[in-house]
This record gives C-alpha cells, structure tokens and sequence, in this order.
C-alpha cells in the first residue's frame, strides 16, 4: 500500500518539475521578439556603463538560447542545462553564473526562513492549543480577534512597520542587510552576533505574521480532538490535565498542522522573500528583487526553477514522512 | 470537574454563534467602506493632485495635504484615493476570472467523474504544489509595459486553482444527493440538471470561494508591485509602497507617504478574512442542518 502511494506522490513531484520547466521554458518564447536582442536593448538602455563587451555577451546568449535550432532541440538542451543546474550567465554581473548567485544567496534565506518558521510553528500551535483549552482563563480568548488580523496582514508590511519603530524610531536594531556592511564574514562571536543581531527584525515579521496563522489552525483542530473519545477516555482514567493537554491534545493536533504547513510552504516562501527586499536581506528574495531591477533575466528564471524545485522536493518529503509518523492515516486513494 | 471538558456549556454555544455573525458583519462593514472610499472618492478629490510636482514635495501632512506629499510633488491623499480602486479592480477581475474557470472545471470534474475527473484533479493538485508567485514573475518579467487589466489577467492565469479545488468537492458531494438523482431518473438533462438543480446549491461555496480568491489575487499582485514587476506608470496601493520603498522613504522618515497604503491594504486583508471567516461559519451551520 504504502509502495502505491510513494509512486502516485513521486509521479506528482515529477509531473510538477515537468510543468515548471516546460512553462518556464515555452514563456520567453511565446512573447513576440528575439529574447537575446530584447534583454540587450533594455539592458544597454537601462544600465548605461556597468555593460562590458555587448557583442562578446549577445554571442554567449544567443548560443545559450540556441536559436537557430529547431526548438525540440532547444528543449532538450534546456532541460540537459538544468539537470547540469547550469542556468547561464547573470546579466548584469556579466562573468558571474546564476548557479554560484544562488549559492551565495540560499545560505541566508534558509537560515532566516527555517528559524523563523520553526519558532513562529511552536509558539503558534502552543497558544493555538491553549486558546481552544477549557480550562484557559476566558480573558485569553481576546486573542482571537487579534490573531485573525494579525494573521490576514502580508509579512512584508509588517516588516515596514517594525523597520519604522524599530530602527529608525528608536534605533535598536539595524534597518537593513545581513551584516555590518564592509565586514568580513567570519566564524567568530562577533560576526555571528552581529548576523543575529541584522535578522532580528526580518525574522519577527515572519514569525509574528505566522504566529496568527498557525495558532487559528491549531485551535480549530485542538476543538475537534476534544470531541474524541480518547479525551473522554484519559480524564476518567484521572490523567494530570497538562498530560492530556500535551500528549493526548497537542500531540494528535501537531501532526495535522505538519500537513498544513506543506501545503502552506509556497505561501510561507512567497512572504518571506517580501520579508528580504523590504530589509534589504542578502537571501534569494533579495537578488530576485535586484535581478527584476536589473532586468537579469537569467538570474530571475534560475531562482524560480530553484524556488519551485525545492518547494517541490519539501513537499514531496513530508508528505512521505507523514504516514510513517502518523498511524492514523492509511494510504490509499483519497 | 472533568465534564466541563466535553460538554460545553451552552451560553458559550451561543456567544459563539454571535461571534459568528459579527466577522460577517465587521468584514462586509470594512468592505463596503472601502468600496465607496474607492469607487466614489476619485469623483469628490482633484485628481491633479496626483501628478508629478503638482506640490511641493516632501511636505508633512497638515490641513491643506491630509496626508502629506512625496518626494515628486504628489499629495498622497489623492495618490491614495485613486489607487485604491485599481488594487480592488485587480483582485476582483482576477478573482471573477478565476472563480468562473473554477467553477466550469469543478462542476464538469466533479459532475462528470471519470477520466475528466482525474485530469482536473491531477492539475490542480500540481499547480497548487507550484509556488504560485514563482510562476507569475516569470510570465510577468516577460511583459513589455504592465497594465492593471493585464496584470489582472496575468493573476487569472493561476487563480482558479482554489476554486476549483472547492467547488469540486461540493458538486462530489451534491451529485450523490436525492434530488439531484431524481431529477436523473426522470430524465432531466445533464445540463438543466447542473443550472437548476447544481448551481443553486453551490452558491455559498462560490461566494466563500470568491472572497478567498480575491484575497488570494490581491495579495499576490501586491507581492509582485512590491518586487517592481507592477504598471509602473499607473497608481495602485503596491506601487505606491513600491516607490516609497524605491526612493528610501521608509529610512527618510516619511510614515505619511508608506503609512497610509499599507493601512488600506490591511484594511483590505482584515475585510476579506472576516467576511471569509463569518461566511465559512454560515455555510457550516448550512451543511449540519443538511445533514
């Protein structure tokens, strides 16, 4: 059973990365115009000096594109490139490639993200669970309407908002980028106090944003599992009210919202690269927003497919993990 | 002591049914609010105002410009007052669009069943795993000059995911309902059978659907404003937070100029979500007496 649903879900994640790279190939060639002759002119009329050796660049896009192909071919090398995770050149930087780009970039978002999301998960469940708790005082249900606002106002404003009282207002946290500019980064207390110090701001916005969000889940689940008969059934055995709370209530409630946080990673990576423009962030949102700028059009499509990849593969990961931690779910055909 | 955990009391059933019906009111309230403030204040403000060194720039805000002017010489009240209907046009072509896809492939999916049925499923399943904004900045970096209808349409593209999704699953579970097969076994048409006996049943789910996929598409065009990829040259709320962003007003201390978009947005969000909240409370309290 369990073989079925891993190829069903395999043959999904393959269907998605199938459906990415062929739109993301058939797009550029859809609009009307030579894409190489398009980039250059904008790019010549935006970035004025910052341009090399035009024709030395036009010559390794057009190769790149391979236009004078048939375009099965172009497809075939597009998708030969890709498994390579060669994505080109990056425009604007000329030598550099997308590929390294990225690298440098991905380090800072994970960082950022993964703490992020792993604190405002825990803090958001636990308050979730205790919202829907009888025995919490009523004067916490307040929360609620609170959270629902919180919870429906986008990262990225939020993160305007803390950048204003909080670092410029009242200067206690720098109000942009990833660490004092002009330092070297090191693996030493300073630099990492310093790097901490950069990510407080961006990583409250994210957590405070997602804070409202999972603790609304949380309490919707929590209401239904006090409904079950394995309540009923640990209360009578007499069980201290925090052991039914956290291993009957929250432990059946978490597993759920693991679910819910999958199928939310699209929207959650979508807020936090905001999150990164708006504070300058030296992650992939940060260069995404910079390549949009600089109209590098290479540097864009790799952090999409790059994006959508690892969504993608995140998805698919939980998704097999979960019947195994999770007896309750069998697996067949919904 | 051990009861109170089961059974609830029922003044709290009943507080909460109130509960219920004030997000639906507070969300239409804060709605129709902004629909006028939108859609009647372009006719009641000089819309000259809003050019390029009409004003003086960088001016607090004070009884002549309520809420101050920019760096160009625009009063951001009337900057404000006119982008407010582009952002609501946006989300609400974007999610009429994407309801009407939506609602076309959910009630042939989930009516038909079969080979259509798997198809439908299979593709809005794949394109909910795709980050919806990934795909977008592709399709909108290849677009020469952005404009708020177009940007609309580009929303569209991706927008009747959700909807589907839903009304697939309620018309599933309206096909199998008796009168549905009634009408079947007299031989009604498929097609009379969806527009009589169907669509009138799924209208709360349209609606619930409608103002999440609005929500959806408005956030998702203030997403990609925010990354430059927005109609430069026309006004929305995420442009405006764009250039405020663009020429640093954030760092300069200008609160008038990015303040007052992002509470319109806000306000927009705090709407929908309520409306969204009250109307799922609505359709549930539906579907147990149904049941």
């Amino acid at each position: 059973m369990y073989a079925q649903y891993l190829m069903r879900r395999f043959g999904m994640f393959l269907l998605v990365i199938f459906l990415a790279v062929t739109v993301n190939f058939m797009i550029p060639r859809l609009m009307p115009g030579d894409p190489v002759e398009q980039q250059l002119a904008t790019l010549v009329a935006t970035g004025g000096g910052q341009i090399g050796d035009v024709e030395a660049m036009a010559q390794a896009y057009r190769s790149r594109f391979g236009l004078d192909q048939p375009l099965w071919r172009q497809y075939i090398n597009y998708w030969w490139d890709i498994m390579h995770l060669d994505f080109g050149y990056s425009l604007a930087n000329y030598p550099e490639t997308v590929s390294n780009s990225i690298r440098a970039a991905l380090p800072w978002t994970l960082g950022l993200l993964g703490i992020s999301t792993v604190i405002s998960f825990t803090i958001g469940s636990l308050l979730g669970g205790l919202l829907a708790w009888p025995k919490t005082p009523r004067s916490m249900r307040i929360f609620i309407p609170i959270l629902m606002t919180i919870s429906s106002i986008p990262y990225f404003l939020l993160g305007i908002i803390l950048i204003y009282f909080f670092a410029i207002r009242l200067p206690l946290f720098p109000a942009g980028g990833g660490f004092q500019f002009g330092s070297v980064l090191r693996f030493d207390g300073k630099t990492i106090l310093d790097v901490g110090r950069h990510a407080v701001l961006p990583a409250v916005s994210i957590i405070v944003a997602g804070i409202g969000v999972w603790a609304l889940e949380m309490r919707g689940m929590m209401i239904s599992i006090l409904g079950e008969d394995y309540i009923s059934l640990a209360e009578m055995k007499g069980l201290k009210e925090r052991r039914i709370f956290i291993w009957y209530g929250m432990r059946n409630g978490l597993l759920p919202l693991l679910t819910a946080l999958a199928l939310r990673l699209g929207y959650i990576v979508a807020g936090a690269i905001l999150v990164e423009v708006i504070f300058s962030y030296p992650g992939i949102g940060y260069k995404l927003y910079q390549a949009v700028q600089s109209k590098d059009y290479f540097v864009i499509q790799g952090i999409v497919l790059i994006l959508i990849f690892s969504i993608a593969l995140l998805m698919l990961i939980m998704d097999l993990i979960y019947p195994l931690i999770d007896p309750r779910i069998t697996y067949q055909q919904r | 002591m051990s009861q109170s955990v089961i059974s609830r009391p029922l003044s709290r059933i009943r507080l909460r049914r109130l509960q219920t019906n004030s997000y639906l009111i507070i969300g239409l309230t804060i709605i129709i609010a902004l629909l006028l403030f939108g859609f009647v204040g372009p006719l009641l403000v000089n819309t000259d105002l809003a050019n390029v060194g009409a004003n003086l720039p960088k001016l607090s805000p004070d009884g002549e410009h309520w809420l101050g002017t920019d760096t160009q010489g625009r009063d951001v009240f009337t900057v404000l007052v006119l982008a407010t209907p582009r952002t609501l046009i946006i989300g609400l072509l974007a999610g009429i669009l994407g309801v009407g896809l939506g609602l076309i492939l959910g009630v042939t999916s989930g009516y038909m069943g079969g080979t259509v049925d798997s198809a439908v499923r299979v593709l809005a399943d794949v394109f909910m795993t795709i980050p919806a904004i990934a795909i977008l900045i592709v399709v909108a970096t290849n677009v020469r000059s952005m404009t708020v209808g177009l940007m609309a349409l580009i929303i569209a593209l991706l927008a009747w995911r959700l909807p589907t999704r839903s009304i697939r699953a309620q018309t599933l579970s309206l096909r199998e309902r008796a009168y549905i097969q009634v009408a079947k076994l007299n031989g009604v048409g498929d097609f009379e059978i969806i527009v009589k006996e169907l669509l009138p049943n799924l209208l709360p789910y349209i609606a619930a659907t409608f103002v999440s996929t609005v929500s959806w598409a408005i956030l998702t065009t203030i997403g990609l404003e925010a990354l430059g990829l927005g109609p430069q040259n026309e006004l929305t709320l995420g442009m405006m937070i764009y250039w405020a962003q663009f020429y640093g007003a954030i760092l300069r201390g200008f609160w008038w100029w990015w303040m007052p978009p992002i509470v319109v947005i806000a306000l927009i969000f705090i709407g929908l979500f309520f409306t969204s909240a009250g109307m799922d409370q609505l359709v549930n309290i539906r579907l147990r007496k149904v049941a």
